[in-house]
């Protein structure tokens, strides 16, 4: 069955969506996700949609659902590259994904962690400073 | 049409056409109307000729019952459309325009009166006969001066909107974007895309909406506010909207629309300040006063404004 590699990078998971996700991919994607964080003790998760052109309200929805189960196991989500034409649909459709933090590359994604585990900079509260 | 068919208009156009041609090109110069500012009186005959000659072909082609619409007007109609075409961009009115076609009834009719004058029912049906032809075409040459007119202001106002919407890059990392006019979907939908390209280009994780130059907002301009500062959020830039006007924060607030937790700030350099502090980045004053480099001698270790 297709599945999605998740990338351990120290304490961080890195997965990288690079084929058209369909529901169940998407399923079985939060499921692999959670075992892996629980089993890898993970301070940080980075989902990189850089090569999806297209996200749905369920994948959008998906996104959301995997950043509060890994809230929960104390892991920080961050969804960075998502492409513009994306951003634009999603916020049309209204789904704005509130309580998921972005970055634009997984660069950024990873200083964002980082920061938090510092102490430095707050990713909790969006409205940060 | 029994009338039509007989008529002696295509006879008279074809015999009588340098006669015409020199006949209705001078009254197109002695006419109020007339244009010597913009058009040269050589320009001006040489389209007067060639309308006379595809007057000519068509007449002989389709008669004067067919529809100017008709395949026997297509040249006639490729030369008016140039024309209109020339005279919009060049400026003429749309009368002006018009009066090219209009006053060559004058001097047709004239040698129809010549010609026929002695039979009063037949000078009427060919007058009737070319009046509603030459209608016909006035009224095509002003239908696409109309519609070129309309291409000019549609392309001025997608170059305006196109233009108003500049997305400039403050710092490494701040954009600004000064909104300027009003903002509607089709242009909330430029700003938007504008913005984000910008934002990958540059990878800014910071962007600034300066509305000073907006107007009025209404909910619906608000929530296009909003719903750019959502899309900007999505790909990991956060916004701060500056340049609010005392009567748009009442406004706001009596429309109750809720900013959410968007950073709101009144000028766009406190909005980039803020940027700039929450980047990890600040300027400082250098510890001089003013004073210009070099007057202040080789020696001096004056502190340099920095940013950390």
């Amino acid at each position: 069955m297709e599945r999605i590699p998740i990338l351990r990078m120290g304490d961080c998971l890195l997965v990288t969506i690079q084929v058209d996700m369909h529901d169940r991919l998407a399923i079985t994607l939060q499921d692999d996700i959670m075992e892996k964080i629980s089993e890898s003790r993970a301070k940080g998760l980075i989902v990189d949609i850089s090569a999806l052109e297209i996200v749905d309200s369920f994948i959008g929805r998906v996104l959301g659902d995997i950043a509060g189960m890994a809230r929960i196991l104390d892991t920080r989500t961050v969804v960075v590259g998502m492409r513009p034409a994306v951003a634009i649909t999603l916020v049309e459709l209204g789904l704005s994904l509130p309580g998921v933090i972005t970055a634009l590359n997984v660069e950024r994604g990873l200083d964002l962690i980082r920061n938090t585990k510092n102490g430095t900079s707050g990713l909790d509260g969006r409205s940060e400073g | 049409m029994p009338t039509t068919t007989s008529s002696r208009i295509p006879e008279i156009v074809r015999h009588h056409e340098e006669q015409l041609l020199s006949e209705w090109v001078q009254r197109q110069l002695a006419a109020l109307t007339a244009r010597r500012d913009l058009i040269q009186d050589d320009e001006l005959r040489e389209q007067s000729r060639r309308f006379l000659i595809h007057l000519r072909d068509g007449l002989q082609r389709g008669g004067l019952a067919q529809e100017v619409g008709g395949a026997a007007w297509a040249e006639m109609r490729d030369l008016l459309s140039a024309y209109s075409l020339s005279r919009a961009r060049m400026g003429f009115s749309p009368s002006e325009t018009a009066t090219f076609v209009f006053s060559f009834k004058q001097p047709l009719y004239d040698r129809l009166r010549d010609e026929v004058g002695d039979d009063p029912s037949a000078l009427q049906n060919e007058l009737w006969a070319a009046t509603v032809l030459l209608d016909r075409l006035g009224l095509h040459t002003v239908e696409l001066y109309q519609r070129n007119r309309e291409e000019v202001i549609r392309r001025q106002q997608d170059e305006l909107s196109e233009l108003s919407t500049p997305v400039v890059q403050l710092w490494d990392g701040i954009l600004a974007l000064p909104v300027i006019g009003t903002l509607d979907s089709s242009r909330t939908q430029t700003v938007m895309e504008n913005l984000l390209e910008k934002i990958v280009q540059t990878g800014a994780t910071h962007a600034i909406l300066d509305i000073t130059g907006v107007p009025t907002v209404d909910t619906l301009v608000a929530q296009h506010l909003l719903k750019t500062v959502a899309a900007a959020r999505l790909m990991g830039a956060e916004c701060i909207i500056s340049g609010i006007r005392p009567q748009i924060a009442q406004t706001i607030v009596h429309l109750g629309v809720d900013l959410g937790d968007v950073t709101t700030k009144s000028t766009l350099a406190d909005a980039f300040a803020v940027a700039l502090h929450k980047s990890g980045m600040a300027v400082t004053r250098n510890g001089h006063r003013a004073l210009p480099a070099i007057s202040s001698g080789p020696s001096s270790s004056t502190p340099t404004s920095s940013s950390s």
